[in-house]
């Protein structure tokens, strides 16, 4: 039947102003994608598919290393997010109330709504007024921060959808509590921890303002070198490194999105 | 004076799936119709082509002999009880029961009346600025109810609105949707699976399988002489055998039943001597007794099962036929007999009827 | 180990993170903008309230005072931009909602998804393909030259109009996902209903569809209002840097200006801004729910 209520409630011009949305969103980066296979440096003529401007990153030292850093940030960052995380998903969701709940639930969410450049001054006067001085160190502690809640939501919304009871039967087979966490509990959550993980890792990768103020001269991210790339002027450097960025985004954010999914 | 509404060779597919099969059938004025059947027979949906929300993939619609096949719900003049009520919840008691009549670009003066008297019609006038959600279900669907019809509709839809509710509001708002049906005077279509339901509100009743009309007429007619196998096993119990036709006369048929039993059914119709036919008897047309009787039938008692008002027993009769027979229970409510007991069974004269598959 | 016990020990490696690397610098942030700059970056470390008479007022040769509205003049820049980005993404968000929630449930998963890629690939990349599509050799003004319309390239980038198409594109999905949510919990039986009550299409949009969404309008709009009031992608590379907003401004005080006590006052003004929002919403919303008890 429910295929059916819709027609009442279809609003002429919908679909197809749904469509030029689309259009829209994916327009560009298409464009972006399509002009980094271009034989020429041009990105408005097509002329000729060429593998040049990848060859170039390719053979770039300096992209490599900022490439290298970035993942070694992120891996970081998201093991360290990922793992306090769920720690703090399972405290809040399975734990005993305690005193600040509230309060706790509101800090973990601070990082999504002060602005990403208050972010990234505040944590620079942090790392100033403590000479703190780690190189990428520096920008892993930063991102640990903004990490955690998009760790957290998918985590806590799997702990919210899963069915305590299931957790209850081990306990009333003789499981101890550490025992029914481990043999119950955590394989359960997999599914939630792995697409927690995959989002911080993205988030992290992605992030500009913050490693931009907190990063020391030497520490450069990718994000930072396609930027200094960018205040140069257009290249098509950009547009393969943005189609390679572009790649791993969607691999990610559809793997994590398959995992949440599944039952 | 035309009909109604009328449907003329329907037909709904939703992709290769065929909800309704050319279905023509009219409603008179002023009729309480009802639309009978199992879910999935097609009759919420034939009550949605009416109201407007699904188009149709061929026939007509006519409403008083103009055609509205194409008009989309807000330009018919037929209103909806829906099953959930679909109250608008961000607004009162009263502005729902307005609601409508403000579209209709009525006067201030002229609405604030209607709604007023829909709210005495309802007895919720003390409820006018309440929400939906501080209202219990009963009310809720009295407020669906006064909503629906403020806007004096031409014929008034109800889409098992009392499904919601539990059993002895249920039987309440029988009689005060007759009541109602009767005082207003507007045709009402009324879906339904609940036959007791049917049986008990309807001046006539359409009984709907698989998207197919089955049968279209008055409840007792309907009960007493099912068109069809499917109208027989739906509406109240009732006991298949199957017989060989041995002679016809004056529309009856002598049948020959399985142990050497034989048995006259009414309603042959279409029957031909030799020919083997369904035969169909109701439950409470057969009687058991403890002693002898005139017609008795010898049988044993295999089970039986409390009512209340009534008593059912599953016997076997000595031939190897088994059937159900539903007595009224003694004043002292004892059964008249227990499992395992002997006795004797009664099949009143013209309770037997013959089915053609 | 106790069950109390766990729940703290689970809780507190987080709480411990986000205190000292986000409330701890927030602290030192305010502290920061009550103290003289140095010329050098960094703080000379005695109180001064300077930072925040900037922000109102020119200090002349002469050390009086003159209201100086510049930085208002940024400010509220930031302000209209926000808002006016925030209209844009209502009025295309909600239409992409509606019709989303209003398809079967397994197309509504896939459109869903689709909206949500463009948000996790980088903001720099997205605005960027924003720059070769809007620059003077960009593919408007190619198609624009090519079809003979005008002969100058028409100035599209470096404008407020590209700011503005810039933030509606990067935050459109936080407008679309809020308003999905809410569309898809309506029970659209209310929008049959209405039909049936002798309401148009549009009529059962204005009296039954709005005002049920209306919480997934103001969450939708704070979504994106938010982070447009401080971004600084999409102003500073469609932008130019010479529309400043507030985010820039703030940078700027941490590299060529030098002046971290008033870049700390900038930011906390920011911050004040988001919190305000958040609070005022939040607070109307509560005041709906008691009313309406929906």
């Amino acid at each position: 039947m429910a295929r059916t209520i819709r027609k009442v409630t279809d609003l002429p011009g919908f679909r197809g102003f749904t469509w030029l949305f689309f259009a829209y969103l994916y327009a560009p980066l298409v464009l972006l994608v399509v002009f980094s296979f271009n034989a020429t440096r041009s990105g408005t003529v097509w002329s000729g598919f060429s593998l040049t401007w990848y060859a170039k990153i390719a053979a770039d030292s300096q992209i490599q290393r900022a490439a290298l850093n970035s993942l070694t940030v992120a891996v970081c960052a998201t093991a360290i997010a990922t793992v306090v995380a769920t720690a703090a998903a399972l405290a809040m969701k399975r734990g005993v109330p305690f005193f600040g709940k509230k309060v706790t639930g509101g800090l973990i969410m601070t990082p999504l709504v002060v602005p990403e450049i208050v972010t990234a001054v505040a944590t620079l006067l942090l790392f100033s007024a403590i000479g703190l001085s780690l190189g990428l160190g520096n920008i892993i502690l930063a991102h640990v921060a903004f990490c955690i809640p998009f760790a957290y939501l998918p985590i806590r919304a799997r702990l919210e959808r899963m069915d305590e009871s299931i957790e209850l039967a081990a306990r009333d087979l003789y499981a101890t509590p550490w025992q029914t966490l481990r043999t119950v509990t955590l394989p359960l959550l997999a599914p939630g921890i792995v697409s927690g993980a995959l989002l911080a890792l993205i988030t992290s990768i992605d992030d500009f303002i913050i490693t931009m103020m907190v990063a020391e001269p030497g520490a450069t991210t990718l994000p930072l070198y396609i930027y200094g790339m960018l205040r140069l002027g257009v290249s098509p450097e950009i547009n393969a490194i943005s189609t390679i960025l572009l790649a791993v985004s969607v691999m990610v954010v559809t793997l994590s999105h398959l995992l949440t999914r599944r039952r | 004076m035309p009909q109604a509404v009328e449907i003329i060779d329907v037909v709904k597919k939703y992709g290769s799936f065929t909800a309704l099969h050319n279905v023509t059938l009219d409603i008179r004025p002023n009729e309480f119709f009802t639309l009978l059947g199992p879910s999935g027979c097609g009759k919420t949906t034939l009550l949605r082509i009416i109201a407007g929300f699904e188009d149709i993939t061929g026939g007509t619609l006519k409403l008083f002999g103009n055609d509205i096949t194409a008009l989309p719900p807000d330009r018919r003049p037929i209103n909806t009880v829906f099953q959930h009520y679909s109250l608008f919840p961000h607004m009162t008691v009263a502005e729902n029961v307005a609601f409508g009549l403000r579209r209709l670009k009525m006067p201030d003066a002229e609405i604030t009346r209607r709604v007023a008297e829909m709210l005495e019609m309802i007895k919720l006038s003390s409820h006018a600025g309440r929400r939906p959600h501080q209202l219990s279900g009963g009310q809720q669907q009295r407020v669906a109810l006064a909503r629906a019809l403020a806007p004096r509709p031409k014929v008034l839809l109800l889409d098992e609105p009392l499904s919601a509710l539990d059993l002895k509001l249920r039987q309440a708002m029988r009689m005060e949707l007759k009541t109602l049906q009767q005082q207003t005077g507007v045709t009402f279509i009324f879906v339904t699976h609940d036959q007791e339901e049917a049986l008990a509100m309807s001046d006539r009743i359409a009984v709907l399988s698989e998207g197919r009309v089955q049968q279209i007429d008055a409840p007792q007619v309907i009960y007493e002489h099912p068109a069809t196998r499917f109208v027989a096993d739906f509406i109240g119990d009732a006991n298949f055998l199957t017989a060989g036709v041995e002679q016809l006369e004056d529309g009856r048929a002598h049948c020959a039943l399985p142990g050497g039993y034989r048995l006259i059914a009414r309603d042959a119709g279409a029957a031909r001597p030799g020919q083997r036919v369904s035969l169909f008897l109701r439950p409470e047309k057969l009687s058991v007794h403890d002693g002898p009787v005139e017609d008795g039938i010898g049988m044993t008692v295999r089970t039986i099962v409390y009512q209340g008002d009534a008593t059912d027993y599953v016997v076997e009769l000595d031939g190897g036929i088994t059937l159900r027979s539903r007595c009224e229970n003694r004043i002292n409510g004892d059964p008249i007999l227990t499992a395992g007991e002997r006795g004797f069974l009664r099949i009143a004269p013209d309770a037997a009827k013959t089915l053609l598959d | 180990m106790t069950p109390h016990r766990a729940t703290l020990l689970g809780i507190a490696p987080t709480l411990l993170i986000i205190g000292v690397l986000m409330v701890v610098p927030m602290i030192i942030m305010a502290a920061y903008s009550l103290m003289e700059a140095s010329s050098f970056g960094g703080v000379l470390p005695h109180f001064s309230a300077e930072a925040y008479i900037k922000l109102l007022f020119d200090r002349d040769l002469d050390d009086s005072l003159a209201f100086d509205p510049s930085y208002m003049i940024i400010l509220w820049r930031s302000l209209r931009i926000a808002g006016l980005a925030t209209l844009i993404t209502l009025c295309v968000g909600f239409p992409v909602a509606y019709f989303i929630a209003t398809r079967p449930p397994e197309q509504r998963t896939l459109l869903i998804f689709l909206i949500t890629i463009p948000f996790w690939t980088n903001l720099l990349i997205r605005t960027y393909s924003w720059v070769l599509i809007l620059r003077d050799t960009g593919l408007i003004n190619t198609v624009l030259q090519a079809g003979g319309l005008t002969d100058q390239p028409v100035k599209l980038l470096y404008t407020e109009g590209a700011i503005l198409f810039g933030l509606v594109y990067t935050y459109a999905p936080f407008m679309v996902l809020p308003l999905y949510t809410s569309l898809e919990k309506l029970d659209f039986r209310l929008v049959e209903a209405a039909r049936d009550l002798y309401c148009g299409p549009w009529g059962a949009l204005r009296h039954v569809v709005l005002p049920l969404v209306k919480p997934g309008l103001v969450a939708g709009s704070i979504l994106v209002f938010v982070p447009c009031l401080g971004a600084f992608v999409a102003p500073d590379l469609l932008g130019g840097g010479k529309e400043l907003m507030i985010s820039t401004l703030i940078q700027l005080q941490f590299t060529s200006s030098r002046n971290w006590p008033f870049g700390a006052a900038l930011a906390l003004v920011l911050l004040a801004l988001v919190m305000l929002t958040l609070t005022v919403s939040a607070v109307r919303q509560a005041r709906a729910t008691a009313e309406g008890g929906h």
